[in-house]
């Protein structure tokens, strides 16, 4: 029998339980602090294979330093982070490497390469990533993400030349181009006006239904929670303070919850 | 002094770490050649104009002693030998920090600020090896070519120097210049100046790559860079001077 290799078991998502949905990623007693202060006090989370996940939170909450500790680009204190049922609290460099391939993390700012144009900026991670493709094939895919984000004609633009909401959508277009299993998005719609929060919530639920994705999605605004969410995880004091549906939430009568979504 | 020492040990691993990805297959070949024309290329026009006017700065200011001693055939000879020996490499070194040290400082700081760093390692590509390694090789490479660069307008400037008041033909003043010029003149110079590269290339690296998160650290990381670069540029200079005395 044909043996699975690393690549194989890390791209398929392990199963907790039989009628449970698959989950991919698995926080669990997350602790970091920062000297003296303490950001994340024991949080746990799960999110399950194709949906969108909303965390919410108040500004310094935790909620961007949550999904820098699940790639790694924080190292949490003690807890547990499984990703694909890989633990990633002192895992080796070349299976990070392997695991960070999987998923895609919108920054806030849309943290495109300044000094490359957006073609180049598309090019950078496929090229390495995907070693496979040939020049057509990355040109092709290129064209196809640059479509999907609805900015077909920007290859040839600096960064300094976008708006900041073509920057979230060039800065989203990089993501998907590698084909990721999982999508990390840090303020989607921070900055923006509202027609173009809404494009790109509306954006995030294409890119669900078209790349079959799992996400986490972290937010204060409630017009994005609404388009998006399947379910929502609401973290305050370091900790996860409520989790349930959109209508659990809209009904709920506790004060803090109210207060957002009054 | 806790904080000292944690600053040693940062240093020492980022120099470690640059090493370990500068033996990496994986060498970012067309990103160097990049940066290489970042740094020889676009500091062509300052270098010349600088190495111009210190060749015929030195010219007149030691004209007029010479000429107390009688000696003022010496006078392309001795410039020449300031030039390749000290004022060359130092004053390029100077200027190399000051525009690439606080250059790779501020580029490399606010790719910090921006999260274009933390993008670059989530893309699963080594930024040690993309950013750190092919600028500081960049730095080790260009710099002796420019201080060679630097000379040969000084030594040019020397010459325009001593037209000014006297006459003297190109071949005649090229003849005396290089005349008594040895080989030991040239090599502990152009060795030193691989060194100047290095320290401007890692202090830069440094600093940019360990630049806080607020937008104010840019400005911090490109002044401190050049700081520290041109301090340091100064301390291996004397310690390059110290060795090639022992030497010869």
């Amino acid at each position: 029998m044909k043996e699975k290799t690393e690549e194989e078991e890390i791209h398929k998502p392990k199963k907790h339980a039989d009628k449970e949905p698959e989950v991919v990623i698995e926080v669990q007693d997350l602790k970091i602090g920062f000297g003296k202060n303490q950001i994340l006090k024991g949080l746990s989370l799960k999110l399950h294979q194709g949906e969108n996940l909303v965390v919410l939170g108040k500004s310094g909450s935790g909620k961007s330093v949550l999904i820098k500790c699940i790639v790694q680009l924080l190292l949490a204190d003690s807890g547990s982070i499984k990703v694909l049922g890989h633990e990633m609290n002192g895992v080796k460099k070349k299976e990070l490497e392997q695991l960070r391939m999987k998923i895609g993390f919108l920054f806030q700012s849309g943290a495109l390469y300044d000094s490359m144009t957006v073609r180049q900026n598309l090019e950078f991670p496929l090229r390495r990533i995907r070693k496979e493709l040939t020049n057509a094939q990355v040109a092709e895919k290129v064209k196809e993400v640059l479509t999907n984000v609805g900015l077909p004609n920007t290859s040839e633009m600096m960064p300094s030349e976008l708006s900041g909401g073509m920057r979230k959508r060039i800065g989203l277009a990089r993501t998907i181009i590698t084909d990721p299993v999982i999508l990390l998005y840090d303020e989607p719609t921070t900055g923006l006006d509202p027609i173009t929060s809404d494009e790109i919530s509306q954006l995030i639920n294409t890119v669900k239904e078209k790349y079959k994705t799992s996400s986490i999605i972290i937010t204060h605004d409630i017009e994005c929670v609404k388009a998006v969410a399947d379910r929502i995880i609401m973290v305050a004091d370091g900790v996860c303070f409520k989790e349930g549906s959109l209508k659990d939430f809209e009904t709920s009568k506790e004060p803090t919850i109210k207060s957002y979504f009054k | 002094m806790k904080e000292f020492l944690h600053d040693v040990g940062s240093v020492f691993i980022f120099i470690l770490n640059t090493f370990k990805a500068s033996f990496s297959t994986e060498f970012e070949f067309r990103e160097f050649l990049k940066q290489c024309y970042q740094v020889g290329n676009k500091s062509m026009p300052l270098i010349s104009i600088t190495g111009l006017i210190m060749g015929l700065v030195l010219t007149i200011q030691s004209r007029p002693i010479l000429i107390q001693f009688g000696a003022e055939t010496m006078l392309p000879n001795m410039v020449s030998k300031s030039l390749i020996r000290e004022m060359g490499p130092v004053i390029t070194a100077l200027i190399c920090a000051g525009k690439i040290g606080s250059g790779m400082g501020a580029e490399l700081g606010s790719m910090k600020v921006s999260e274009q760093i933390d993008a670059m390692e989530i893309s699963s590509v080594n930024p040690m090896r993309y950013l750190i390694v092919t600028r500081v090789f960049a730095a080790i490479l260009m710099v002796p070519l420019l201080v060679l660069y630097a000379d040969a307008w000084g030594i040019f400037g020397c010459w325009m120097g001593i037209n000014i008041k006297g006459d003297i033909n190109f071949v005649l003043f090229f003849s005396q210049a290089f005349g008594s010029l040895q080989f030991m003149d040239f090599l502990p110079a152009v060795v030193k100046t691989f060194f100047f590269g290095g320290v401007i290339g890692f202090v830069g690296c440094y600093k940019g790559f360990h630049a806080g998160r607020g937008t104010e650290s840019v400005g911090v990381a490109a002044n401190s860079a050049v700081v520290l670069a041109s301090f340091l540029v100064i301390v291996v200079d004397m310690i390059a001077v110290q060795i090639t005395d022992m030497l010869i």
